[in-house]
């Protein structure tokens, strides 16, 4: 189980993002993605996720390029981008189900409802998402991460972003345990946080002029 | 696979139903449209008898078109598009399972108040009964075909508009054989030939607008 990247290329319209990276994940790192706003850190993370495609490039999962082996690699896969991905309309129970279904995971009402106490939204679960603040509803999408263990790689847009304290601590533990079972994460934030990692990487993006 | 066809399926009519007045707005629409052309070419029976499937094809189409704008966008402003983006299976089941929601929100209600449209117009029986065939074949076309054009201008400024250019021109052949269905049925040639044609249009549609949608999806989410 490797994630490698060869001489990605991602430009917006006249100006390169960043030319020529390289990278490789294996079981139990961390890749930190660094950089100021506007570096290129999303547009990074969503290549790698295989939701953009490249200006140059491949990446790679096992060897194969992931969008000759998009199901397969959906399947290693979990992401979350900067959008809570959170329907308003359903409540903060259904929300968590929902997601680790499409994820292709089975879940009972009541595990959902372990899960979002354990985000500390257990007088939530049966208030429409609609009702939540921003940060709530963060914890909401972040509620999915312990069903999806199976996914070994784990590739997060700014995840710590509006979280309270406990919830930064509980993110932590959550994302460490999953690194102790060969898990993989690739991660952006500002914040400086310890994760237990095998290795922890940071990448720092620079806008080349 | 079919787990994800009805778990998407089930998850876009409970959010359907949680926002019923945009379903109704459209059924509103739909029922308004018919019946101001009544008022507008006036009350002569036997002109209005050889308008009314055309009117109620048009009207049909113009709502579904109204409805495209739920099938995508609410998904894409909130990033669940992402998520259905990334799952294990193959994005076609997805799309397929939205635009089967659609319909059901959207064409079926139209198709069971057909019926009452064609009494409106002073049909005869069998003129309804082919009024409501052609719309059961007809309008899942239309909500086949109007998914690659949301699909297409998902994300675009002025997408509404936009939708209407790109759909309209395509669905001129449905309306063509929908439309004359009755016709054809009113003047004792048959309907057969016409519900024939819709039927082949649905099967192509089927079998090409969901490779469609979802590769336009892609391109639009990038």
């Amino acid at each position: 189980m490797t994630l490698k990247a060869q001489q990605l290329a991602c430009t917006r319209g006249e100006r390169a993002l960043f030319l020529a990276l390289d990278l490789e994940l294996r079981p139990g790192d961390a890749l930190r993605v660094a950089g100021k706003n506007g570096a290129g850190k999303t547009s990074l993370l969503r290549i790698l996720s295989g939701l953009s495609t490249p200006n140059a490039g491949t990446v790679n999962w096992d060897g194969e390029n992931i969008s000759r082996i998009r199901e397969q690699y959906n399947r290693q896969l979990t992401y979350l981008g900067h959008l809570p991905g959170i329907k308003d309309d359903l409540t903060a129970g259904e929300n968590v189900m929902l997601a680790v279904k499409l994820s292709g995971n089975r879940i009972e009402r009541k595990a959902a409802a372990l899960a979002l106490e354990q985000v500390g939204l257990g007088a939530q679960v049966n208030l429409p998402a609609r009702v939540l603040s921003q940060g709530q509803k963060k914890r909401v999408a972040l509620a999915r991460l312990p069903f999806c263990s199976a996914t070994p790689l784990w590739i997060l847009d700014e995840p710590f972003v509006a979280l309270d304290q406990d919830a930064v601590h509980w993110l932590t533990e959550t994302i460490s345990q999953h690194l102790s079972h060969d898990g993989m994460l690739a991660y952006s934030t500002h914040q400086e946080i310890n994760l237990r990692a095998q290795r922890n990487l940071t990448l720092h993006l620079q806008t080349p002029c | 696979m079919l787990n994800l066809f009805l778990d998407v399926l089930k998850r876009d009519l409970v959010l359907a139903w949680r926002r019923k007045s945009d379903v109704f707005a459209s059924l509103c629409f739909f029922i308004l449209v018919v019946m101001l052309f009544p008022l507008g070419v006036g009350p002569e029976p036997a002109l209005l008898k050889a308008i009314a499937p055309g009117i109620v094809w048009v009207a049909a189409l113009l709502a579904s078109t109204l409805a495209l704008g739920r099938l995508f966008a609410p998904d894409y402003i909130d990033g669940t598009l992402e998520q259905l983006l990334l799952t294990p299976e193959p994005l076609t089941v997805i799309v397929m399972a939205k635009i089967k929601a659609h319909w059901l929100v959207s064409g079926l209600p139209i198709l069971l108040l057909s019926p009452l449209m064609g009494l409106q117009f002073g049909l005869s029986g069998d003129a309804i009964a082919v009024l409501f065939f052609s719309l059961l074949i007809g309008t899942p076309v239309l909500s086949l075909i109007g998914a690659i054009g949301a699909a297409l201008t998902l994300g675009l400024r002025g997408a509404g508009v936009l939708v209407s250019l790109l759909i309209l021109p395509l669905t001129i052949p449905v309306l063509i054989f929908g439309a004359g269905a009755v016709s054809a049925q009113t003047s004792g040639l048959g309907a057969a030939a016409h519900l024939e044609l819709l039927g082949g249009l649905l099967a192509a549609a089927i079998a090409l607008a969901p490779w469609a949608t979802a590769a336009a999806l892609r391109i639009s989410v990038e």
